[in-house]
């Protein structure tokens, strides 16, 4: 090895690219890198929420409720199965929009949009939680409890709130840091790079796109929840 | 490459992709040594924590012995008591000392150190992990005190018998218990995430991965094992948590306890298990791996000599990382779950004994005609790999479905364990306290103390724990107050087990050697030399001894070599350190 980066062919190349000088993963802020790598954590507590759900339906004794009849929603009269969550994942899907074009307008220095784009991202999260807000009020109406459940096998209940709730949880906090965030876009901390009011850093503007990141992240664990929960 | 080194040296380090890292300077002494940003001293928060719980742990488990040894002679242990010590012993040691102390304790410390960087990526929350680790410690201690005193699920904590009325503990223990483990984990990501991006992303001209010292590479993989497998503990202490407050029934079957018909129904036991489990052995590994890293540096630095296959040692690492994710249903053979899955289980178990048995070759022959200098760390690494090859030749015996059967359950599996990750891993603690002493106080233990530690240490767990195989294979059960007149036990086991005793109170009392040494040198010991060992990584070349806030001096080290030349032909000292270029070594 010298000065020159020629990398020799096949493994060994790659072994040596992947642990070159300094930085694995060049050109990537450590905030990103740190982002990426807890949403890699953060999949596997969803992935085991998800099989706990799976293998808890096929042990129960009990008839596992019909998603279409319980998620059904009266429309005009007739009830319309998987409404509300078509509305809901549309809305978040769309979020997930707001907040890529946020992140680009960060990076061309654009405060203005950047800001409003941030806040219509937080508005539709806020959207979000409050229609699941609605459908667990509607759920808990008809008599669904986390330990028992009228329409059939307790665990429905239990899984149901359990992994939307930890889902909701992780919109709330997303909803959060995306108004602090764009506070400080507003106020041009990350044009200034102000140090931050607890932690010291110097803002910039790639905190967006690691906001972005989690947002999406979100996202797409909510399109898994939709798909096991609503769809099978 | 130049013709005196052997491995990767050259003269020329790139140029620094990223400008130097704000650090935080603290002006009161609170901001430096309290709520402190200094991921040293983070280091030492963690280590004197993690080892004052330890202590807990140690009293618990020889309050454990003295019933065992002299059954009917103690009135205050009685057999709720036994099974809450049990239970607790376990936990404490396994998670909130081992795992806290590599990670936490060596991670903060010598990761930054030995990469090269000033500090870790976001020293902030590297704080705060601290104190959200130490909150969890306070929860696990509060446990003691609540009505009903600490769980007795044993470690494994399986449901149902966990939160079920008649398990010592099964009202606030229990929930205390998984409240703890839940933010030791959030506590933990905190600190594993800085741990991970630090390796990959802060490294000092010249650090490429491939030579960094194979301590940050087992700590490195660890951390990442404990990312990945800490959330599906996480989410089965959430769902017990459940169970118990609401009354879901996740985990929980229907049944009669009490004689009463439960409200639970529906739930899988065996889902604990397999979520348990999958956490379970990757943990085994979490603190595995960092022994393996940090031994291999304490043989290399004594033994004048490089570490054998150093890249095949790193490719064990990584291998034994992956494979530690498909093993987890070896703890289950006698669980009822599907036969085949044990078959499956079994193989992939025999199969990571592949690259573990090539981590143990490569340190003997680090030591073969090795220059060994018998230091105190190079004691307790020789100690770590006599014990490892004992406890890993059982481990086979246990992966072995028909084999284990018998043995479950029994001290052949305390004996087991015990010996491959309980004293293995304490070994390496204690050799690679005394190996960084002089670096982190700036002075020298004393060396008598030291010995007389390591032999009282190393000789009393063998008294211990050998003699469990026997019991074990007798079929004497592990989890069990007192055994009483059994007829396929024979009489002989009670003496066993009363020597037994005799070391343990021996090993435990040794200990006090350790903290006394620790302690007095601390404030009387003679001053350390800045590299007493004569080492090569970047810890011992700083400007201050011990290091200062930032670590290194105005200007960062680059690195121009590997971390083990060790006894390079035509150089003139016997090491080169990793900041010293070819052109600067000094010829013979
Ligand atoms: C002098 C040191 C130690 C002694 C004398 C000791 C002794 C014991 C004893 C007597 C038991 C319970 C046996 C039973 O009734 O089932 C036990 C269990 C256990 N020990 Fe230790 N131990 C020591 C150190 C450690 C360390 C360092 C670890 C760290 C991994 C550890 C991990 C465990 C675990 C995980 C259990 C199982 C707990 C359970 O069954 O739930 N021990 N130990
Ligand atoms: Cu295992």
């Amino acid at each position: 090895m010298s000065e020159s980066v020629q990398l020799q062919p096949g493994l060994k190349g790659l072994v040596a690219d992947w642990s070159s000088d300094q930085r694995a993963f060049k050109g990537v802020p450590w905030g990103k890198a740190m982002m990426w790598i807890f949403l890699l954590s953060d999949t596997f507590v969803f992935s085991c929420f998800l099989v706990a759900y799976m293998s808890v339906r096929m042990t129960t004794m009990v008839e596992w409720p019909n998603p279409s009849e319980v998620f059904a929603l009266e429309a005009f009269g007739t009830p319309v199965p998987l409404l509300l969550i078509a509305i809901m994942t549309f809305i978040l899907i769309t979020s997930s929009g707001t907040m890529a074009m946020a992140v680009k307008f960060g990076y061309e220095k654009n405060r203005n949009v950047t800001f409003w784009l941030l806040i219509i991202t937080a508005l539709l999260g806020a959207s979000f939680v409050g229609m699941q807000a609605f459908e667990w009020t509607k759920l808990i109406q008809e008599g669904v409890r986390p330990w028992s459940n009228p329409m059939g096998a307790p665990q429905f209940g239990a899984a149901f709130f359990m992994i939307t709730g930890f889902h909701g949880t992780h919109v709330t906090f997303g909803v959060i840091f995306l108004i602090i965030i764009a506070i400080k876009v507003r106020r041009g901390d990350f044009d200034h790079e102000r140090p931050g009011f607890m932690t010291g850093r110097k803002g910039r503007y790639e905190m967006v796109e690691t906001m972005g990141l989690y947002w999406h992240f979100v996202d797409l664990v909510w399109v898994f929840i939709f798909a096991f929960f609503y769809l099978w | 490459m130049s013709e005196t080194t052997a491995h990767d040296a050259v003269d020329f380090a790139p140029p620094a992709e990223v400008g130097e890292m704000e650090l935080y300077h603290a002006k009161t002494w609170i901001g430096k040594y309290v709520w402190s940003q200094d991921a040293k001293v983070i280091a030492i928060q963690y280590g004197i924590t993690a080892i004052a719980i330890g202590l807990v742990a140690l009293v618990l488990s020889v309050i454990m012995r003295l019933q065992l040894g002299f059954p009917n002679t103690f009135s205050f242990i009685d057999p709720s008591n036994y099974i809450q010590f049990v239970t607790m012993h376990g936990m404490i040691m396994v998670v909130y000392l081992l795992t806290a102390l590599f990670l936490g304790g060596f991670g903060n410390y010598l990761i930054p150190l030995m990469v090269g960087a000033r500090d870790m990526v976001f020293p902030y929350l590297n704080m705060i992990s601290y104190w959200v680790y130490l909150a969890a410690v306070l929860i696990l201690v509060a446990s003691f005190f609540v009505p009903g005193g600490a769980t007795g699920a044993g470690w494994t904590l399986y449901p149902p018998q966990a939160i079920t009325e008649g398990t010592p503990g099964s009202d606030g223990g229990i929930i205390l218990m998984l409240l703890s483990l839940g933010v030791f984990i959030i506590g933990f990501t905190m600190g594993g995430l800085n741990y991970v991006v630090t390796v990959l992303q802060a490294r000092t001209r010249g650090m490429s991965l491939m030579r960094m010292p194979l301590t940050v590479w087992g700590i490195f993989v660890a951390t990442i094992l404990a990312l990945l497998a800490f959330p599906a503990l996480l989410v089965s202490a959430i769902m017990m948590l459940l169970d118990k407050l609401i009354g879901t029934s996740f985990f929980m079957p229907a049944m009669v306890s009490l004689g009463e018909q439960t409200a639970y129904d529906g739930g899988s036991p065996i889902l604990f298990q397999h979520l348990f489990w999958f956490f379970g052995h990757p943990e085994v590994y979490i603190v595995a791996l960092p022994a393996f890293g940090i031994v291999s540096d304490l043989l290399s630095t004594h033994a004048r000599k490089a570490i054998f296959g150093y890249r095949m040692m790193v490719w064990a690492i990584v291998a034994i990382g992956g494979l530690s994710f498909i093993v987890w249903a070896h703890h289950m053979y006698v669980s009822g779950m599907n036969p085949y899955f044990g078959f499956f289980f079994a193989t992939t178990t025999l199969i990571i004994a592949v690259p573990t048995a090539l981590k143990v070759y490569n340190w003997v022959l680090t030591l073969w005609r090795g220059n060994i200098r018998l230091n105190v760390p190079m004691l307790f690494a020789i100690g770590f790999v006599f014990t490892f090859i004992n406890g890993g030749l059982t481990g086979l015996f246990l992966g072995n479905v028909t084999v284990d059967l018998p043995l479950s359950d029994t001290y052949f599996v305390i004996a087991h364990f015990h010996m491959v990750m309980a004293v293995s891993p304490v070994l390496v603690i204690f050799g690679a306290i005394y190996h960084w002493y002089p670096k982190i106080t700036g002075r020298m233990y004393d060396d008598g103390l030291a010995k007389v530690h390591f032999w009282l240490t190393f000789l009393g767990t063998y008294a211990i724990y050998y003699p469990m195989h026997y019991l074990g294979l007798e079929g004497i059960p592990r989890r069990y107050f007192a055994y009483g007149d059994t007829a396929f036990m024979s009489e002989s086991s009670q003496d066993l087990n009363a020597a037994i005793t005799i070391a343990a109170i021996v090993v435990a009392l040794a200990q006090l050697f350790f903290i006394y040494n620790m302690i007095v040198s601390y404030f009387r010991g003679k001053k350390a030399d800045p590299n007493p060992w004569e080492a090569t990584t970047l810890e011992w070349q700083t400007a201050d001894n011990p290091p200062k806030h930032g670590n290194f001096g105005p200007e960062l080290p680059a690195v121009y070599r590997w971390a083990y030349d060790f006894g390079v032909p035509g150089a003139a000292d016997d090491y080169i350190p990793q900041n010293v270029p070819p052109k600067d070594v000094k010829k013979a």
